[in-house]
């Protein structure tokens, strides 16, 4: 094993030159699949403020449907409150409004800023790092009182970098006292991305009323063994909401998800309940081979040509008694540690292109960040792809004929 | 040490049936020093190809080192050649990518022998061509004769029982031939190797124990 790695690094370092195309089209390829890793790393995996991912199941979508019309929607208060409110084995239940695009004027200037409207346990269900003040509370949420939250970059682009709590802000013609700055969160962090936050205030008849409306609902359970129980009770629940036209529909369908179940079931509509996770998983893995497909049989075609080139040296080790499966591990070997060079260089690039991509995509700030998991992914991807492109160039490697491979021939 | 009976070796094509020895009948002692002889394409390296297991033979018995190979699979096969056979190329084959001591090492590699081992034999058996100054250069920093030592080295690291040569001062001035063949001689004379060599030199050819001659894949002598 030692000797193998040894002579790897050998036959790269003296190989400049296939060495160098060989990393430009890894590096390239698994830049792309580091920076896909990182985004999903920033929706799925629990970081701050989304820390207790793993306890925190949501409600997103509801379909409603009949026998030719599936309508679907983010749920209103009716729905949810039929379906999450009291939910046995939950700590708590936040309910949210999706991102409205929503106007600061500060004299003559208008800021467009990204909007959510939430509730007090919204800030205990997700960790939010307060730079300044706090969050405002349940009871500041029941007494609609014009507070209001923002996110450090929003703060510095109305105050400057200056303090802003207990200043006021006009958002939309109407003037908010600031009562606490969070650091930002990924624009990838659907329940906690927003720029400024404000109270959801106490809704008229018709907004009670509705089930398919503008919320989505957090809810925190005391651990995670309570989830399928939880999963259980709400669709036991759903199964009875009352449609609102028994003549056009028939039921609803929604699901108590995880993030990714969350992302899952918005990716296919609502259409394929619980193995949506399933469909989306084998695609996003499917589309993750393809896409190194390309790259993997270009390193594929060098490497047959590298047969050639070192036919001589094959034909030397099998006179002296290597075995086929050694020979077949040493190229192996060899390609694995290209492509997990490529891996390394593909890492480090990816950080400079987030950053780069931080500075100059609106909204995309430096709270995505790449992480030892993401690291780890990549190195992953590396290993499979140098297993990928280097096994069948060495199992033809291992067959040459020595006669002829020391012939220089690759038969 | 070696044994050929009524070998026969075809190679065909689609088209071509060539038929390059026929019926040969060859016993090499262990400890001799055999030469093969004879004008180009008439069957010698065919016949050391045989005899190193490079190849097999179409018809007749091949045994080597007591072993009946004809009929053994690969990586038996393998395994002799690794154990018990040394090749010299006329071409010398070393890998260009490794350090001298890392050629030398190569078939030990095969072997289970401790790294540390495996230095101390690739630098006793470098000591004994007399390179063991060079044991860090490159191949393509050697000599034509450096590097046919080198080779030689290789050879003998595993302390084969018989040592195959193919033209091994083909591609030498007679100076470093000479240096070659008395190495050659040495390890015969010292160590009783069996060492067959194929050569086009008659004075090299007659220096050694037995010349074997070959004209159109039949022995003639």
């Amino acid at each position: 094993m030692s000797a193998n790695l040894k002579l790897a690094l050998r036959v790269l370092g003296r190989r400049k030159v296939f060495t160098a195309i060989s990393l430009v089209g890894i590096t390239l390829t698994l830049v792309v699949l580091v920076l896909a890793s990182t985004i999903m790393d920033n929706m799925f995996a629990p970081a701050a403020p989304e820390s207790r991912l793993d306890r925190i199941v949501a409600v997103k979508m509801v379909s409603e449907y009949g026998h030719d019309i599936d309508f679907g929607s983010n749920p209103g208060y009716a729905f949810l409150k039929q379906t999450v409110f009291n939910l046995p084995h939950a700590d708590r239940v936040a309910i949210y409004s999706e991102i409205m695009a929503g106007v600061v004027y500060d004299g003559s200037r208008r800021i467009e800023a990204h909007l959510k409207h939430a509730d007090g346990n919204y800030w205990n269900i997700l960790d939010f790092h307060f730079v300044e003040g706090g969050p405002f509370s349940m009871a500041d949420n029941d007494a609609d009182r014009n507070v209001v939250v923002m996110s450090e970059s929003m703060r510095d682009k109305v105050f400057g970098r200056t303090h802003a709590v207990g200043r006021t802000l006009n958002v939309g013609g109407r003037s908010y006292r600031v009562v606490g700055v969070v650091s930002p969160a990924a624009i990838t962090r659907e329940a906690a991305y927003a720029q400024l936050w404000v109270p959801i205030g106490t809704l008229n008849a018709e907004e009670r009323s509705a089930v398919l409306g503008r919320f989505n609902a957090l809810v925190l359970a005391h651990s995670r063994a309570d989830i399928p129980a939880m999963k259980r009770e709400f669709q036991s629940r759903v199964a009875r909401v009352p449609v609102e036209d028994p003549k056009q529909f028939t039921g609803f369908r929604a699901g108590l998800d995880t993030t990714f179940e969350s992302f899952s079931r918005n990716m296919t509509d609502n259409h394929h309940g619980d193995s949506a996770p399933t469909i989306v998983r084998a695609t996003l893995a499917g589309a993750a081979l393809l896409f190194m497909l390309l790259p993997a049989l270009n390193l594929v075609a060098l490497n047959m040509s590298r047969i050639l080139e070192r036919a001589p040296e094959i034909g030397v080790r099998k006179a002296f008694g290597a075995p086929r499966r050694t020979l077949v591990m040493q190229f192996v070997m060899e390609n694995i540690v290209l492509t997990l060079i490529g891996g390394v260089v593909a890492f480090f690039m990816a950080i400079v292109a987030l950053r780069l991509l931080a500075g100059n995509v609106p909204y995309l700030d430096s709270s995505m960040s790449i992480n030892w998991r993401v690291f780890l992914y990549g190195m992953a991807a590396s290993a499979v792809f140098g297993v990928i492109s280097g096994a069948w160039p060495a199992w033809r490697m291992s067959r040459l004929d020595p006669v002829n491979a020391l012939r220089g021939g690759s038969r | 040490m070696i044994q050929l009976q009524n070998i026969d070796k075809v190679y065909r094509t689609e088209r071509v049936e060539t038929l390059a020895l026929q019926n040969i009948n060859l016993e090499i002692a262990e400890g001799e020093f055999v030469s093969i002889m004879g004008p180009s394409g008439c069957g010698k390296s065919t016949l050391l190809n045989l005899m190193g297991l490079l190849d097999a033979p179409t018809s007749g018995r091949l045994a080597v080192a007591g072993e009946d190979v004809a009929t053994q699979k690969e990586r038996h096969l393998a395994r002799v050649r690794n154990e018990k056979l040394g090749f010299v190329f006329q071409s010398f084959h070393l890998v260009p990518d490794l350090s001298v001591l890392d050629n030398v090492e190569i078939p030990l590699l095969y072997r289970k022998v401790a790294a540390s081992e495996r230095r101390r034999l690739a630098l006793a058996a470098l000591d004994r061509v007399g390179l063991g100054s060079r044991v860090h250069h490159f191949p393509s920093q050697l000599s034509g004769g450096q590097q046919q030592r080198v080779a030689i080295a290789r050879a003998i690291v595993g302390r084969p029982r018989i040592v195959l040569a193919d033209e091994p001062t083909g591609n030498l001035d007679s100076a470093m031939g000479e240096e070659i063949m008395s190495i050659l001689h040495e390890l015969n004379e010292r160590d009783r190797t069996t060492i067959v060599m194929v050569t086009h030199d008659e004075r090299f050819a007659e220096r050694t124990g037995r010349i074997v001659r070959l004209f159109d894949g039949r022995m003639v002598a």
